[in-house]
């Protein structure tokens, strides 16, 4: 009995991997269908840079794939009102290669520019990077300093938020069972306004962020700064909007007295853990230094503009 | 079983396949259609040394699934010389002792051609970042570095 | 017997110039067969189940469910391989205990890392023996571990081996310890040494394990016959070695046993053992397949060899004009699982670079619960070298005195005693300090937060055993066969140019190839820098013999004594002043008419190669160091080396580069993070830092040629010296840039930035 009862289960474990099922739907209802028919385990295949390898390691066995980048808006770069709409599958390298975009927003498209090799950011995409929700995420502080948007489309229809809502914590995002980031919308860069993202890691490439900083201003005409966004990476649980680091940057005409502020305030709202990445002390100190060095580049790109 | 049918093209050839699922490209290439030449050094995009390049965009076969190939072109170092005449970047990597053990330069060739291409003239801090997706362990990147831009100054006839 | 070939100073056509390798045009083209890149008919793929702790007594294995899954075809465990006793034998620069062996590739009483093998399975696809292991139930007892080296010399310290006892202590403890073996090496009466010393600096230094980081993971390929025979496909730098110890753990003849050595990719002395050999030959047998083992980077990190991480402690006193008076060390040194870590090569390492009267050096090694620890290029001294160099800097500072100088005063030359038994050969240290001290580099201006640093490194370089055939093909082409695996440095070339060098023909002609196990006697492993030494050796030899043959056959065919017949420029000719003149016969000829007059003409040798003559390397390193974020940037980095004679220039400079970057990665960045749990946290190249193309400037190479007058050319080998000096000369350099002194590797930026941190608050000392 008991080695029937083994069969059975191997056979079970045997059918189970041959049906690992690989779908690549042309529409955003058809995937949405096939994402709430899954009767258990199904995964969202954009750029596969991180799932291809959690399903290689065991991490993660799912029964279905979708793989969205057969879906026409996953995969659209277009202007919308002043800004620009992105699909959350679009390859880092297509936006990266996209000038208009890259021009409007250099410190989004600096953020993508470091994420893996070049190999991998002919993969990996941004929707990705955001979904697998890993705190040291390159794209996410910029785009949540950049004030973008994402669209999403799931079972109950359609909704949109705001970046900064979508990471909960390691690995886990507020989207419900079944929804799917479909793309971004970054807005309008106002006159005299510019953003950057920097990070520290301790090799120049192929590395995962042991900080990072995006930082999004906006001067009047007189160099005062009257709007700024700080967001920060890999210093806590999720990207982590500083309002506190902004505040010290508005109304100050982004000079060294307002820098040290802001890099005070950044340093004081990072709540890291000690990993292989670096120790919290460091993340904490450094934190400071990639912000102030971010919204200085921020602050010379606002002037250019 | 329940294998994928995949039809691409690879160094020109039309090629068809079943693959599982979970299979990668690199493993695809390696164990279905026999281009051992596609080395694996970490299975995760952290190495390079499984760089090929799919509809002219340089990838890391081991991060894309070989079902995801359908319809698409892929190169590989087997599809790099033409015939007898070995490609510049081959052919300087010999001249100047650019590989040692030989693990990394399929790769590092493959990136190197993609570098080229997009930037016929680079510099030597260009051509380590560009190719700073590939870890080669033996050289110091030196001889490599060196024999990329000697490919370069010949491929632009300079 | 062993065998010394003395050098001669002749003109060169070849040896000294930069033909393209043998091997080249296949790795450009993707056509070069590494390990994994061979399959047979039928075969099966092998994966291992590995332990999940850091120490745990295994109390059961049930593999019933894993061998009832449709397509596995066998499984194996404890159960499959006879235990052994002690017993030691020598692999690549480390010794092996078979007993160790045959317990690090399938653990039997005990787990003792993350990553220990428990099980193997062999099955028809690589998913479904995937799914086999997750089958498979091991019931542990986890047991307290120790990961640190410091922390696993206490006394109370959660205990590896319950049989180990200290050995090299008398009278023998009675109480078992995890310090496995104390080695002592004295010369002169230390205390009166320092006594007479005007300053004395004493510090400690601690280091991290680093993986050799080769980009191909181990993997081969086994098919074992019904009547026993098997063969072996693998990447080794050894296939003899190989052969001997799979036959020894599988209780089985070596004749039995072949071994073909693939295109190697990459090694560093990290493929100087056996890890799935023995499993895949025991599966194939079980199964009556062949059966393929490919590791995935992941096992690499977790189970297979990094070097020693250490504890050391240094302490050098020296006259107020910078005479060293007495030196003393201790090294402690991490074996990992079980005994053997390279602490009995850095103890040598430790201070040879100085000509001393007062020394004494103490090393322990320490099993650890981490991965058994492999030979890594030089294995040991750039550990112990990190301490002393960086003393000595110390020193030099303290005293004033330009650190070049302060190395000239008491550099080794030819005659100075060693304290570990021999006086040094001609050697050519004091020539690479001269050559680094007039080098531009060494006077170039620095900027702000930038700051320069010189270290220097010894290194043996060994012989061994080592055999070669040459066959004179019937076109007058030849075929070299070796039994030394080209590591990848480029030997095949250099042997090639060394025989072509000795028969007076083109380069081109000779095709050198590596023999597997059943092609040539006994070969030692490529280690120790010994390939193109020994190797080289035996060539040359085997040349001769060839030459010889020839000879006797032009004397036969010409009708003229052996001695009326020289051989010169790949032809024999009638010897100078003879009375018997004749026409000159070329190699061509004689090859074409070698079946008529008595048959196939081959030369061979078969040596126990000594009298290698040790490196020496002196370092020039500039870094800048961001004071913010305490990252450090290779600015600028200067090797002068002594390698003997440069065979290929091309690809002398290949090692130096090399062995520099990977002492660069191993200085800055280079770590195994292990949880609370001691389970490797970073088993991967992403948070495995090794250098990546932007990380590293050009390495600039200087080749000095002292010959080794125990080696036809003057080769002393190369391959190694240059990893030892970089820690130090880097740490030197942060120094000589900040004013801090940094004593652990690496030098990573939390590391630096802490420093800096501290030193501003006036905690820094040195």
């Amino acid at each position: 009995m008991y080695f029937l009862i083994t069969l059975l289960g191997s056979m079970e474990i045997g059918e189970k991997m041959s049906e690992m099922r690989y779908e690549a739907p042309k529409t955003l209802d058809a995937a949405v269908a096939l994402l709430a028919g899954a009767n258990g385990r199904a995964r969202i295949l954009a750029g596969g840079t991180d799932v291809v390898i959690q399903m290689r390691s065991g991490r993660i066995e799912p029964e279905l794939l979708v793989d969205l980048k057969g879906i026409p808006e996953m995969m659209a770069i277009a202007a919308e009102n002043g800004g620009f709409r992105f699909g959350a599958a679009v390859s880092g390298l297509d936006l990266i290669e996209h000038k208009a975009l890259a021009n409007a927003w250099p410190g989004v498209i600096d953020s993508v520019n470091l994420i893996g090799s070049l190999q991998v950011r002919a993969r990996a995409s941004v929707g990705g990077n955001l979904c697998n929700a890993s705190p040291a995420a390159d794209s996410v502080p910029a785009l949540i300093a950049a004030g973008a948007r994402v669209s999403i489309v799931g079972p109950k229809g359609k909704r949109d938020a705001p970046v900064e809502e979508i990471p909960t914590g390691p690995g886990k995002t507020s989207l419900a069972k079944g929804e799917i980031v479909v793309s971004f919308l970054l807005p309008k860069r106002p006159a005299h306004s510019g953003d950057a993202y920097l990070r520290f890691t301790p090799r120049t490439e192929m590395d995962i962020a042991v900080v990072g900083a995006g930082v999004n201003l906006t001067l009047d005409g007189g160099g005062i700064c009257r709007e700024a966004r700080v967001c920060l990476g890999a210093v806590a649980d999720r990207a982590l909007l500083v309002p506190e680091a902004a505040a010290a940057l508005i109304g100050s005409k982004v000079d060294a007295p307002a820098l040290d502020r802001m890099a005070a305030a950044a340093s004081a709202a990072c709540r890291p853990i000690d990993d292989k990445r670096g120790t919290r002390e460091f993340r904490i100190k450094v934190a400071g230094v990639m912000a102030r060095r971010a919204a200085e580049l921020a602050l010379t790109r606002a002037r250019g503009n | 079983m329940a294998k994928n049918r995949v039809s691409a093209t690879v160094n020109g050839d039309a090629v068809e396949f079943l693959c599982e699922t979970q299979q990668t490209l690199l493993d695809v290439l390696r164990d279905e259609l026999r281009l051992t030449g596609t080395k694996e050094g970490c299975g995760t995009g952290d190495c390079g040394a499984c760089s090929v390049t799919v509809d002219g965009r340089l990838m890391c076969s081991c991060l894309m699934l070989g079902v995801e190939a359908q319809g698409k072109s892929i190169k590989t170092i087997e599809g790099m010389a033409n015939g007898e005449a070995l490609h510049p970047l081959q052919r300087k990597f010999l001249e100047h002792a650019a590989l040692q053990c030989g693990v990394c330069t399929p790769g590092m060739l493959i990136a190197a051609r993609s570098l080229l291409e997009r930037n016929p003239d680079p510099t030597e801090q260009e051509v380590r970042y560009g190719l700073a997706g590939n870890l080669c362990r033996c050289t110091g990147y030196h001889k490599i570095v060196e024999a990329v831009l000697d490919a370069a100054r010949e491929m632009r006839g300079a | 017997m062993s065998t010394m070939v003395k050098y001669e100073e002749k003109p060169l056509k070849i040896v000294g110039t930069r033909p393209i390798r043998p091997d080249g045009v296949d790795k450009v083209t993707g056509r070069a067969r590494f390990a994994a890149d061979y399959s047979l008919p039928g075969q099966l793929i092998g994966k291992v189940l590995r332990s999940p702790h850091a120490h745990a007594r295994i109390k059961s294995v049930d593999t019933t469910a894993a061998q009832s899954l449709p397509g596995v075809k066998a499984v194996v465990t404890r159960d499959d391989f006879a235990d052994m006793p002690s017993e030691f034998a020598a692999a690549g620069e480390l010794t092996i205990n078979f007993r160790d062996v045959t317990r690090n590739m399938m653990a039997r009483e005990k787990v003792l890392y993350d990553g220990h093998p428990v099980a193997a399975v062999a099955a028809i696809s690589e998913s479904i023996a995937r799914e086999a292991l997750k089958l498979i139930k091991v019931e542990y007892e986890v047991l307290p571990h120790v990961i640190d080296v410091v922390e696993a010399m206490k006394p109370d310290a959660p205990l590896l081996h319950e049989e180990q006892f200290t050995d090299g202590v008398t009278p023998k403890p009675d109480k078992p310890s995890n310090i496995a073996k104390r080695l002592v090496f004295a010369r002169g009466d230390l205390e009166a040494g320092f006594k007479q010393a005007d300053i004395v600096v004493e510090r400690e230094f601690n280091t991290k394990p680093v993986h050799q980081g080769y980009i191909e993971p181990q993997a081969c390929l086994a098919s074992a016959s019904e009547d026993g025979q098997v063969e072996l496909w693998t990447g080794t730098q050894g296939h003899f070695v190989f052969r001997a110890q799979c036959a020894k753990v599988l209780q089985m003849d070596v004749g039995k046993l072949r071994v073909v050595p693939t295109e190697l990719g990459g090694g560093f002395g990290g493929k100087n053992n056996i890890y799935t050999e023995p499993l895949a030959i025991a599966l194939s047998r079980k199964s009556h397949r062949p059966v393929k083992m490919v590791m995935t980077r992941e096992e690499v990190f977790r189970a297979t060899g990094p070097t020693s991480g250490a504890n050391v402690k240094v302490k050098i006193g020296c006259t107020k004009d910078g005479r060293i008076i007495a030196a003393e060390a201790e090294l402690n040194f991490q074996a990992g699982a079980f005994a053997g870590s390279s602490v009995g090569m850095a103890c040598p390492c430790t201070f040879t670079r100085y000509d001393i009267d007062n020394v004494k050096v103490v090393g322990h090694d320490v099993t650890v619960n981490r991965p058994k620890v492999a030979a890594y290029r030089a294995p040991g001294a750039p550990i112990i070298v990190f301490g002393v160099e960086s003393v000595i800097d110390e020193l030099a500072k303290t005293l004033g005195i330009d650190p070049i100088e302060f190395r000239l005063k008491n550099a080794a030359k030819e005659g100075t005693q060693t304290y570990y038994g021999p006086k040094l050969g001609p050697i050519g240290y004091i020539e690479t300090l001269n050559k680094a001290k007039a080098h531009p580099h060494y006077s170039a201006p620095l900027g702000l937060n930038q700051g320069r640093g010189i270290a220097t490194g010894f290194w043996f370089n060994i012989g061994m055993e080592t055999s070669s055939r040459l066959n004179v093909n019937e076109d007058g082409t030849v075929t070299l066969i070796m039994g030394t695996v080209d590591v990848a440095g480029g030997s095949r070339a250099s042997m090639a140019m060394m025989v072509a060098e000795e028969l007076g023909i083109a380069y081109d002609r000779v095709r050198p190839v590596i023999g597997d196990t059943t092609t040539l006697g006994f070969n030692f492993i490529t280690a120790g820098s010994r390939g193109t030494f020994a190797g080289g050796m035996a060539a040359v030899l085997s040349a001769r013999q060839a030459i010889e043959r020839l000879r006797q056959r032009v004397a036969q065919i010409r009708e003229v004594a052996l001695e009326d017949v020289l051989w010169k420029d790949g032809s024999a000719v009638p010897a100078p002043g003879s009375a018997k003149q004749f026409t000159p016969m070329s190699l061509v000829e004689i090859a074409r008419m070698a079946g008529k007059t008595g048959g196939s003409i081959s030369g061979q040798s078969e040596i126990n190669a000594q009298g290698a003559g040790p490196g020496f390397c002196t370092h020039i390193v500039d870094v800048e160091v961001d004071k913010q974020t305490g990252a450090v940037k290779i600015l600028r980095y200067t090797i002068v080396q002594d390698v003997g004679k440069a065979i290929h220039p091309a690809y002398v400079e290949g090692q130096m580069q090399g062995a520099a970057v990977q002492g660069i990665g191993w200085s800055l960045n280079e770590e195994y993070f292990y949880g609370a749990d001691g389970v490797l946290q970073n088993p991967g190249f992403l948070d495995y830092r090794v250098p990546v193309a932007s990380d590293v400037p050009y390495i600039d190479t200087v080749i000095v040629e002292v010959p080794n007058p125990n080696h036809p050319y003057g080769v002393r080998g190369c391959g190694e010296v240059s990893i030892i000096p970089p820690i130090a000369a880097i740490s030197n350099a942060i120094n000589n840039a900040m004013g801090v002194r940094l004593r652990s590797q690496p030098m990573s930026p939390p590391v630096v930035l802490k420093a800096l941190g501290e030193a501003a608050g006036g905690k820094s000392k040195g």
